[in-house]
Formats: structure tokens, sequence, C-alpha cells
């Protein structure tokens, strides 16, 4: 019996993201259509499953968090878009949650493909939780994969956010666990004239490598 | 399409989108003035183009002969 391998191919961040045109609840859309926004790509199994509904409600639910932060959000998964059109109609029915972004009917799986969201170790047919960042530039700057199990944290696509806004506006990297108003680091020094320099500022000095500042 | 049912009327947004370009103007400014999000009116602005019922020059965009045909 011969064994079929399969190479999924998978988007690299800080490169720019896979444009695509796709058939979507709100008409066709291309990725640049999107541009001078951030974008939240994220993709899900299947409509009418259980963590998914949970999670399009949780995702609806921070979506007027997410517009305050200038982004936009795009869901997407192998199902038809008269299949979406029910399950958002279903789940606005049931649960008074209306869903207020585009989802991608990507029945011949050519976005999920670009983006790696098939997995077939996890299933053939369906895409796993992935999430993609994208942003105004159009360039791909976080990745998130969760298996088919396991519903996303919808606070940590938050701080992802709020964490790559900061760390443009202020040319700074947060430490583990940060979250908005916690100190920032400061990029390390790369010469040893940047070291005294780096020391004299009035940083929380771990050590030469490792400071913190607050931005107020 | 979502813009022109399959029946070839037009969708609520369409006629918005088409009023609001009956002088010269801007996807952004047309997003301003029809409360859509930028995204939707810029696919709604392809597929308008597309059907010849506006027409773009520079960036603006401006309702075509057959465009103000189809509002009235």
């Amino acid at each position: 019996m011969s064994e079929q391998t399969y190479v999924a191919t998978f988007p690299r961040l800080n490169e720019p993201a896979p444009d695509f045109e796709a058939v979507t609840t709100h008409g066709t859309l291309r990725l640049s259509d999107f541009r001078d926004s951030w974008v939240i790509l994220f993709s899900h199994p299947a409509d009418f499953t259980p963590v998914c509904t949970t999670e399009f409600i949780a995702f609806a639910e921070i979506y007027p968090e997410l517009q305050a932060r200038g982004v936009e959000l795009i869901g997407l998964s192998i199902d038809s878009v008269y299949s979406h059109i029910a399950w958002v109609r279903n789940i606005e029915e049931k649960t008074g949650v209306k869903i207020p972004f585009p989802i991608i009917a990507d029945l011949d799986k050519a976005v999920a493909t670009k983006y790696g969201m098939i997995q077939p170790g996890a299933s053939k047919t369906e895409a796993v939780r992935a999430v993609f960042v994208i942003d105004p530039k159009g360039i791909l700057r976080a990745m998130i994969y969760y298996p088919l199990t396991t519903g996303r944290n919808m606070q940590e696509i938050l701080r992802l956010i709020d964490a790559l806004q900061t760390s443009d506006k202020y040319q700074v990297a947060t430490p583990a666990n940060w979250k908005p108003g916690d100190k920032v680091i400061v990029p390390a020094p790369k010469t040893i004239e940047m070291v005294e320099q780096h020391l004299k500022a009035g940083y929380e000095v771990v050590d030469w490598y490792l400071a913190k500042k607050s931005l107020s | 399409m979502a813009c022109i049912n399959p029946d070839g009327t037009l969708t609520p947004s369409a006629v918005a989108v088409l009023k609001a370009a009956e002088v010269p103007v801007t996807p952004a400014e047309i997003a301003r003035q029809v409360g859509l999000p930028l995204y939707r009116v810029r696919s709604s602005l392809r597929e308008l183009v597309e059907a010849g019922l506006l027409k773009e020059d520079a960036g603006f965009y401006t309702v075509t002969t057959l465009g103000k045909a189809r509002l009235n």
C-alpha cells in the first residue's frame, strides 16, 4: 500500500499575508478590501457544531472591543455560504447574538490551504481553529493554532492585539503575561556604549539585557 | 452578488452606495455617508463598476447613466 504524503503550506510571520478573493456572508471579499485596518482572520471546523458556536458568540461579544482597536474580523470554514447564513440566523434566534462580521465559505479550501488551516492529523475535511493577525499594511504579524477540541480565549486575542499595537507605537516588547498598563520591555542594547546609556536611563533594570519601563 | 439580487434588483446597500456617488466620491467618504464598513464599500464598488453602474477615475467613484437609470 502506498503512503500519501501531505505537505501543508503555512504563511510566515512578518511577510505579506496571502491575498485571496472569497465568497462570504457579506459578498465577495478580497483580503485587500481590508487594507489600512488590522484584520483577524480565523477558521473554525464546521457550522452548527458546539465549540464553534460558543466561539462565534464570544467573537461577536468582543467585536466592539476589536472595532475600538481598529480591527476587523473574518471567519472561515469549509462550508457553503447557505450553511453560514442558516447558522448565524440560528445563533441569533437561539441566543440573541448577532454575528456582525463576514464568514468565508471556503468550499474549495483555497484560502484554508494558503493559510495552513487544513491539518490532516486533526481533520482532512475541516479547518483547525486558526487565528491570523494581519496589520494595516497586510503583513502577517501573529498566528495561533488550536485543536478541534479547544475553544479559543478571546481575552488572549485582545491581549495579543494590544501587545502588537503597543510594540508598534512605542518600539518596545512585552513580557510574559503582559496586559495594558503593565511595564514594557526596553529593547536590549546592542553595543557596549549602548549598555552604558541603557543603565543610566532610569529603567527598572534586572540586568543590562533585561530592563522595563512604564509607558505612562 | 452582494449588490444585485438574483432577480436583478439592487440591494438596499447598493442603492445607498449609488446615491452617495451622485458626485465623485472616495470609498472612505461613501463608507462614512452610508454607515457601512470600508471593506464592504470596496467590495460593492468593485461589483457595481463591473455591472456598469459606477465608474472610477483616480480613486473617485461616480454613478453612470445606467446606474442613474437603475436608481429611478
